[in-house]
């Protein structure tokens, strides 16, 4: 609970070195592990992917180069959805590739139960594979297209050689059953499915090889909204099913909220904050994170009467030309001249499993530095509502009860008052 | 809510079908609407379901493809867009109807500066000269929040980035006042803070310059912090309408209730699992005689199989095409889940 945290945070500047020794703790349950180590699965260890920019056409040279992913350390643990959310560009997709050595990393290190997988290739890094698969955004190009659904979903088990002939097409239409896709279409082609089932086959072929542990990189941003539910649903049960643990990558903060234990924020490149579900989206403590919530647009005109979002000014900068300092503090609403543009802030453990890089979070504001409203207050665990329109409990009596804190103008739950 | 004093624009049982190899493609079916000066309307439904025809039809543009047979009226101030000759059409595209197109890197010419893009419709369409429309193009692009618009008015497309080329696009799209602008999926390429700059950019100027807007998209976020009145569009037909408070508040069409409770959201407790609409988005070119929606519905009858529904008064000024809409709107006082 100290300062002194492992690995990843050095001298912390300022503000946040004094501040890490929260004195005020809610029993958050069973976290206390830092971003890396505890029961982890995966380790991600100063990862860092830099892509080289050359220039010259005979005599290319490197000129600079897109940090990608910038030092970024954080652990998945066994059976847990962790979430890793940023905008475009952020190098959130990159960290799933480089995780599964789908993108070698430039430096770092990414431990799968206790093995370095940044440091093995060939058939060791192969068999390692086995116990991780990925989902892929695109359900139109990530399926080739003149395979069969039958040779797509056998072909992991042909490459790690589980399966002789028959074997194979009878796991084959078991893996169809399991996604919800008729196991007799298994010699079609994959234009003859739409992208919600074309999004099921390439689930049932990440599921062929019985993997561990999958990366699902944005596995619902190119289907219709009425299909997304279904895939939501779909990993859910599988996880549940199989005791998989996933890796999902997305933007879209509802979603993200919906099916992770734990949420990373990554902006250019870096971590900027980790916590558990509940409490990044309900005390987010990051500038970031905070205008990242409430710029997300709530389906209810009522709600949005009173969501006063944080805008923030300007574009994400180029990762190829990074600001120094905090990344963000080019258009952070609360940055301080000739601190947050000089030093950059490492991530610290703020409060138990809540970390944060910012060089303005003490544990003395905990949980706010708020730049702006309060609307998107949080909201506590709660049963699901039944009717999407009519709980507002300025509108009807019975349904207050379930509004918890988005009914009316009560505080958030977060409090504030905590540490 | 329903402008109706001043109508501006009104759609009266449009179809749209496209020939193709599979058969004809009922893209628009019947969709009749009508907009008031100065409304924020919103359309909204998935991939397909006629919500981007039904914007190209009212620029006049489908006349431009060979495939496309489109029936019905289009009414705009008063004249029918589609009876019209092109070069009448031509003058009220862009002038008086602009459209923000979704994906700014394509729909921006990359080989000529945005200058030319910009003073184009202002010379002709507004007959300014040349240094005139380049004055009124910098100002345009200071107004959408473009930094150094007197220099940077020489750059090309690809040197802006999606938030700023989007501005652009406004900006092009706003340059001759236009009395009806359609937006087609505004901010779907777009980062969620930057969605949060164009949103509030494009309700900030349709005030400031008193234009009509027909912001279409799926996301139903986008159209809720926007739009006072809603058109939810399945399958080439639009199933329900009404004012936005009450629509979002209690839908009366069993599929705006299935996509609101699908999607999940910040300000709700979090739900152990999301109610999906079962099934799959019919193909229009072979649509069920009945109700599209009957196949995924869960309180469809032999009734819904056989027939379409007739898009009928609910309420104040809201429709729903439905033969179970009086259960759904009973509803507002029963609270019963499916």
């Amino acid at each position: 609970m100290s300062g002194a945290v492992s690995g990843a945070v050095s001298g912390a500047v300022g503000g946040a070195g004094s501040g890490v020794s929260a004195p005020a703790a809610r029993a958050t349950a069973d976290v206390a592990t830092s971003p890396t180590g505890g029961d982890a699965l995966i380790a991600v260890e100063g990862l860092s992917v830099h892509f080289p920019i050359t220039s010259g056409i005979i005599f290319r040279h490197k000129v600079g180069a897109v940090r990608a992913v910038d030092d970024v350390s954080f652990d998945v643990r066994k059976g847990e959805t962790l979430g890793l959310v940023g905008e475009s560009g952020c190098g959130k997709s990159t960290t799933g590739r480089a995780i599964l050595q789908l993108v070698r990393p430039t430096t770092g290190r990414v431990l799968y139960d206790g093995a370095d997988l940044a440091h093995l290739g060939g058939g060791a890094l192969r068999r390692q594979r086995r116990r991780m698969q990925m989902i892929f955004q695109d359900p139109y190009a990530s399926l080739n297209s003149r395979m069969t659904v039958a040779d797509i979903v056998g072909e992991p088990l042909k490459v790690h050689g589980l399966r002789d002939r028959s074997g194979c097409k009878e796991r084959v239409r078991e893996l169809l059953q399991t996604v919800g896709i008729n196991p007799n279409t298994l010699n079609r082609y994959p234009h003859e499915f739409s992208g919600g089932q074309r999004q099921r086959i390439g689930i049932a072929r990440a599921l062929a090889v019985e993997p561990n542990f999958i990366v699902c990189d944005e596995p619902i941003s190119a289907l219709d909204v009425s299909i997304r539910a279904q895939i939501i649903n779909l990993l859910q049960q599988l996880q549940r099913e199989f005791g998989l643990t996933y890796l999902f990558i997305a933007h879209d903060l509802s979603v993200v909220r919906h099916i992770s234990d734990r949420v990373a924020v990554m902006y250019l490149g870096r971590i900027v904050e980790l916590a558990d579900n509940a409490v990044l989206y309900g005390e987010p403590m990051h500038p970031y994170t905070q205008a990242l919530l409430s710029a997300v647009p709530i389906p209810d005109p009522e709600a949005e009467e009173r969501r006063r979002p944080v805008v923030l000014q300007g574009d994400v900068p180029s990762p190829a030309d990074p600001p120094p300092g905090c990344h963000f503090h080019t258009r952070c609403p609360a940055a301080q001249t000739g601190l947050c543009d000089l030093e950059s802030p490492s991530l610290a453990e703020v409060r138990p499993g809540h970390w944060a890089a910012c060089h303005l979070i003490t544990a003395e504001d905990y949980p706010h530095i708020r730049a702006g409203e309060d609307d998107l207050a949080v909201v506590a665990d709660g049963p699901p509502d039944a009717w999407p329109g009519d709980t507002r409990s300025d509108h009807s009596g019975d349904g207050a009860a379930l509004d918890g804190p988005a009914g009316g103008g009560t505080p958030p739950a977060s409090g504030g008052e905590q540490a | 809510m329903n402008a109706g004093s001043a109508q501006l624009l009104s759609v009266k049982d449009l179809s749209v079908d496209f020939a193709s190899q599979e058969g004809v493609v009922h893209a628009v079916d019947g969709v009749s609407f009508s907009v008031g000066s100065g409304e924020l309307v919103g359309l909204v439904g998935e991939s397909g379901c006629g919500k981007s025809v039904t914007a190209t039809a009212i620029l006049g543009l489908t006349r431009m493809l060979p495939n496309a047979t489109v029936t019905g009226a289009i009414e705009f101030e008063g004249r029918d867009l589609l009876a019209l000759p092109e070069n009448e059409v031509r003058e009220i595209r862009g002038r008086d109807i602009a459209m923000i197109f979704q994906d700014p890197v394509t729909s921006l010419n990359p080989v000529l500066p945005i200058g030319r893009l910009m003073t184009e419709g202002l010379e002709n369409h507004l007959g300014l000269s040349h240094t005139d429309a380049t004055a009124r193009s910098i100002e345009l692009l200071s107004t959408v929040g473009i930094p150094q618009a007197a220099e940077r008015i020489k750059d090309y497309p690809h040197q802006f980035s999606g938030g700023m080329r989007q501005r652009v696009m406004i900006a092009i799209a706003l340059s001759c006042n236009p009395r009806l602008l359609l937006a087609d999926e505004p901010t779907t390429a777009l980062d969620v803070t930057i969605q949060a700059q164009i949103l509030r950019l494009m309700r900030q100027l349709s005030s400031e310059y008193g234009a009509a807007v027909i912001v279409i998209t799926h996301d139903l976020g986008v159209v809720a912090g926007m739009c006072r009145r809603i058109l939810v569009m399945y399958a080439g037909r639009i199933v329900e309408e009404g004012p936005a408070k009450p629509l979002f508040r209690h839908p009366h069409h069993p599929y705006t209730v299935g996509l609101l409770r699908s999607v999940p959201r910040l300000d709700r407790p979090r739900a152990d699992e999301l109610v999906s609409i079962q099934g799959l988005p019919p193909d229009l070119s072979h649509l069920p005689p009945g109700c599209a929606f009957a196949p995924r519905c869960w309180l469809a009858t032999d009734e819904c199989w056989c027939a379409a529904p007739p898009l009928a008064a609910t309420g104040e000024g809201r429709r729903c095409a439905c033969f179970h809409r009086d259960r759904l709107v009973e509803r507002e006082t029963e609270r019963v889940a499916p």
